[in-house]
């Protein structure tokens, strides 16, 4: 077998080497009567030919790409230039463990410094870290660290943080001596109920988490959440999903997050069927003794030249064992560095031109859907690149099954999220759409009567 | 080449593209957005051109060391060979589907993770597994969860989780992040946990063991059924921690030894690139009594469809977003079909006759603390050496090797911690094993050459210490 | 340096008194076996200790270590300039290594500890 370097004359001189007879005498610490099962269970191994022929089938059996797809949600799909997968399988980059050793790991040591400098860049913030595992785990995080921070014990959640954002957070926080309360957003404007903001916050809480643009896909009035969690010293916490929206809104650092949180995805990472990811945090420096995972930072070798090493390790779970900042030992560092090829292929210019074009295709829908009788646009004010409709006279199963019939995937039902939106999907344009695949998709919508 | 590379930043010159894409159909005049709300330019953000893209990142690459590159015996990182047929298929464009598409479009998806699932209650004989989990540590808090879970849902909450000292380095804070308490359980002194003393540590407080096997000496804790007997009687768990499976998978299955909860590492047993650090899986597998703890969501088949649990009151909830990191999962999958019943025993085999090689090979010359039989990796000490486990380490570099697992675990004097694994040819040990004598011989006539070692890296020993006070955590223009 | 009105613990804390105002720091021993120091988490003004809390701890590139206060007594002044110079403690360990002071309750607490002459055997005692 092609993995197995060793010929049959080397395992008989290694155990002659070693004075044994059966390689079985090794593994004599087993309890002997569990030992050498019978394998007859599993299959038999294929050849690279039949692997192929295996994994092709599979595929077949994906029918998602024959299709014109407007899910979005937490999972977008955009452009990734061939340079990014042409240089992300170099096998120097995608078979190095973690860089213990700097000296031979300066090449993955400075793609993740400069990914930590782009976060930096895009989000405003002081810090960033060498990455979490995605977005949802990453509000983790996010919520825990502002509570480490502040030695306070209660978060305020908001209702349209994504959903499995919100799960994940509780699975994180349920054993610990934390609470958490919702924030409910205004069914009429998508945005978190401010009024209700003020009403539950105080000097209890150690910070509020939210997300903009929302799960809904609307733009979040940040610099005054941030406003009302400081006048109660609590943190405001942003969480991005689409971390396109960073080069098109204002940076959370302009309007006074203290930590950002999020999924990089959008960065030149296929969506996957949701993974591998990228989590992201960003954090007011204040925060980096507490900071989850690791975090490369620049030095000197003895000769004076200028080198990358892991540093301010003590806060992580090898050293400070249960008193660490967080559990995360691997992370995703290959998808860290996937974003910072991407980001650096798309540059000031293309990042900005295409992070528009989401906006601008958004935008354009926004205006035509309006004509349509059959469909409304929910929120029709300050979206990015997602926006709810709501569908009348039609059950969303059906209208959904109507556009299958068309070759779309027409958006999320959110009645799998929130009860009252029984009626509502939520639509997702990226640059990936054309002008046509957009008509199409309105085209069909009012072909339906 | 080992160019070092000026920063990404540096090389940006004003109006250089390095993107290609079809300008918008559509006039600015569509966006309604308050000016306000909308950002500047990205201040020092990269405009470089495509070919000093791929200059920058192929240099980059070369400063690295690799498993592509080179023998890489990190102990208890499985630093295998990675397939490249596997990265094929997983680059396949079909898998990358959306992960909220209706699940009659993606059925290929969910049969690969209801196949793999199987594979693993085959090798590993627990009753089921979730695969969402992202890396070995995320694995272990979600095992933690569930065994919090369990014990509360029946009405007997425990506040402690006891972890030998011999035990991975990321155990004490995910029990931690879990809500428990941890306590150290000595090992023997011949490397593993003895009865009397978890008798000695066990109360009716303690929820379960978290018990590394085998553990980080290398060594089987063959009184594993015992162990878990006692556990079991006393109203604890056993958990283990599965990442050094490649020492007996197609050995023995932790299910057949009384195992509750286990968690894999799908980036070290199962082939997966470690790209830098991750991304990794860590799969969580339980015995039959657990199986409504996993988290959600669940993939499962029933007669020739598809199902996904996305709700359980006994479920433990969702630790990550989506079905985890599936394109990892493909890539396991592919390894575990490519080897098959064939050759799944010759992984552990090989891997083990490999490092007992290299321990009886070093032995005469190194500090072995624990003389216990010791499978896919050995540890020895720097004790009684004029130089110190660093500098052996350091030394490597010279050779084109990328050192053992250093000053882990700690209850060895200088550990460093050799794992050759089963990918690697008896030429390529017999040149690492050559290397550490004549390390060794060198440090004996020239201690000050081996302390400064490396000599040929693109870089020398850098300065942790001036990195740790002086912080330098992002590139700013100042710094030019 | 003249060490006389210094007392040591076993834990390698150094106090010095003034009053009823100790001065706190870690030893010579203990600053060398612990290696270069990066950081120091100090206590804050005004927080009060019993004789053997962890109050502070150190940090160097690979490892953490507590501080225990072998006073009891309430905080009334930290070394601020370790924030930036940690490394003084690696430095001067007896002088601008200080690390925090604390106004004693109890003298007592001071005669249980060692002297110089007697830290200096225990020190021996233990290499």
């Amino acid at each position: 077998m092609r993995y197995f370097p060793l010929t049959n004359s080397e395992r008989e001189e290694i155990k002659n080497f070693l004075g044994i007879k059966d390689t079985n005498e090794l593994f004599s610490d087993i309890p002997k009567d569990k030992s050498y099962y019978p394998l007859n269970d599993i299959p038999s191994a294929l050849t690279e030919d039949q692997l192929l022929i295996k994994f092709k089938e599979l595929t077949k059996k994906n029918k998602y790409s024959k299709y014109l797809s407007f899910l979005g949600a937490g999972s977008y799909n955009h452009f990734i230039p061939e340079v990014v997968n042409y240089l992300i399988n170099k096998g120097e980059l995608s078979t190095p463990y973690t860089p213990y050793q700097a000296e031979v790991s300066q090449g993955s040591l400075q793609g993740i410094f400069e990914y930590q400098t782009m976060i930096t860049m895009l989000t405003g913030m002081d810090i960033s870290n060498s990455s979490l595992y995605d977005g949802g785990t990453a509000a983790a995080e996010g919520v825990l660290l502002a509570l480490r921070k502040s030695k306070k014990n209660r978060i305020l959640i908001a209702s349209n943080l994504h959903p499995e954002y919100i799960e994940i957070i509780h699975t994180y926080i349920q054993n610990l001596d934390f609470e958490a309360e919702f924030i409910e957003f205004d069914r009429e404007s998508g945005k978190i109920d401010l009024i209700q903001l003020k009403e539950k916050i105080d000097e209890n809480c150690g910070g509020f988490i939210f997300q903009s643009p929302n799960f809904l896909g609307v733009i979040e009035e940040v610099k005054t959440i941030s406003d009302i969690t400081h006048s109660k010293n609590a943190f405001s916490v942003q969480v991005t999903a689409e971390a396109m929206s960073l080069a098109f809104l204002t940076p959370a650092a302009e309007n006074d997050v203290d930590i950002i949180v999020g999924e990089a995805q959008s960065f030149g990472i296929p969506i996957g069927f949701g993974g591998p990811y990228l989590g992201f945090i960003g954090a007011k420096k204040e925060f980096l003794r507490q900071m989850p995972g690791r975090i490369v930072g620049q030095t000197i070798d003895t000769k004076g030249r200028k080198g990358y090493v892991l540093t301010l390790s003590t806060r992580e779970q090898h050293i400070k064992r249960e008193k660490a900042t967080s559990n995360i030992c691997s992370n995703q560092a290959l998808c860290a560095l996937r974003a910072a090829i991407y980001l650096s292929t798309m540059g000031q210019i293309g990042l900005k031109e295409v992070s528009k074009i989401n906006h601008l295709n958004t935008a354009y829908f926004v205006k035509e859907a309006s004509k349509l009788t059959n469909i409304n646009i929910k929120y029709k004010k300050d979206f990015y690149n997602e926006v709810v409709i709501k569908i009348k006279n039609r059950k969303v199963e059906d209208f959904i099954a109507k556009l299958e019939e068309k070759k779309i995937i027409a958006g999320v039902p959110l009645k799998y999220f929130y009860p009252d939106f029984e009626d509502s999907i939520l639509v997702n344009f990226t640059e990936i759409h054309k002008k046509k695949d957009i008509d199409e998709f309105i085209n069909a919508i009012g072909e339906i009567e | 080449m080992n160019k070092l590379q000026k920063p990404i930043f540096e090389k940006s010159r004003k109006g250089k593209i390095g993107y290609s894409f079809s300008p918008t159909e559509f006039s600015d005049d569509l966006i309604t957005i308050d000016k306000k709300k909308l950002r500047e330019e990205i201040k020092d953000f990269p405009q470089v051109s495509e070919v000093e893209i791929v200059r920058h990142y192929t240099n980059l690459a070369q400063l690295n060391h690799s498993v592509d590159s080179g023998f890489y015996p990190l102990g208890s990182c499985t630093m295998k060979y990675n397939p490249k047929i596997n990265e094929k298929i997983a680059n396949f464009e079909e898998f990358s589907t959306h992960p909220y598409s209706p699940h009659k479009f993606v059925e290929g998806n969910l049969e690969i993770i209801t196949t793999f699932e199987e594979w693993l209650k085959k090798i590993t004989a627990m009753a089921a597994f979730t695969l969402t989990p992202s890396a070995g540590a995320h694995g272990e808090i979600t095992g933690m969860m569930i065994i919090k879970k369990y014990l509360s849902s029946k009405g007997d909450p425990r506040k402690i989780i006891l972890i030998p000292d011999s035990a991975h380095g990321t155990n004490p804070a995910s029990a931690h992040f879990a809500g428990y308490e941890t306590k150290e359980i000595p090992s023997n002194e011949d490397g593993i946990i003895e009865i009397e003393t978890l008798k000695e540590y066990l109360n009716k407080d303690v929820a379960a063991l978290m018990m590394t096997n085998p553990n980080t000496l290398g060594i089987f804790e063959k009184n594993i059924c015992k162990t878990s007997e006692i556990l079991h009687k006393n109203g604890s768990l056993l958990y283990m921690d599965g990442a050094n499976m490649n020492a007996f998978m197609g050995i023995v299955r932790p299910g057949d030894l009384g195992v509750d909860v286990m968690h894999l590492n799908l980036h070290k047993t199962f082939s997966t690139p470690h790209g830098g650090g991750g991304p990794g899986s860590g799969p969580v597998g339980v015995a039959p009594y657990l199986v409504e703890l996993l988290p959600v969501p669940y993939v499962y088949k029933k007669g020739n469809n598809y199902f996904i649990k996305y709700h359980g009151e006994k479920s433990i909830g969702r630790i990550k977003n989506f079905y985890g990191n599936f394109l990892v999962i493909v890539r396991a999958l592919a390894y575990l079909m490519s080897i098959g019943k064939e050759y799944i025993r010759k992984v552990a085999e090989d891997a083990v006759l490999n490092a007992n090689y290299i321990r009886k090979s070093l032995e005469p010359l190194l500090e072995l603390p624990y003389k216990s039989k010791t499978l896919h990796e050995v540890i020895f000490s720097d004790k009684n050496l004029n130089v110190t486990t660093l500098d052996i380490a350091k030394s490597l570099l010279d050779y084109g090797i990328h050192p053992f697992t250093i000053y882990f675990p700690t209850i060895v004097h200088g550990a460093m911690m050799i794992e050759p694994t089963e990918t690697e040819s008896k030429e390529t040990i017999d040149e690492f094993i050559d290397a550490m004598k004549k390390i060794l011989e060198k440090a004996k006539t020239d201690p000050e050459y081996i302390k400064n070692t490396p000599y040929t890296t693109p870089v020398s020993r850098l300065d942790e210490v001036l990195a740790a006070r002086k912080h330098v955590l992002k590139w700013e223009k100042s710094s030019e | 340096m003249n060490l006389d009105n210094f007392k040591f613990t076993k834990e390698h804390e150094w106090v010095n008194m003034e009053g009823d105002i100790g001065t706190i720091g870690i030893s010579d021993f203990a600053q060398k076996e612990f290696g270069d120091i990066v950081y120091v988490e100090l206590p804050s003004v005004g927080e009060k200790f019993n004789k053997g809390d962890a109050c502070a701890n150190i940090e160097s590139v690979k490892a953490v270590d507590d501080i225990y206060t072998p006073i009891s007594g309430e905080v009334i002044e930290v070394n601020e300039e370790l924030n930036d110079n940690p490394e003084n403690i690696n430095k001067d360990p007896y002088g601008k290594g200080w690390i925090f002071k604390i106004k004693i309750e109890d003298k007592k607490e001071i005669e249980n500890l060692m002297n110089n002459n007697q830290y200096n055997d225990f020190l021996n005692g233990i290499s």
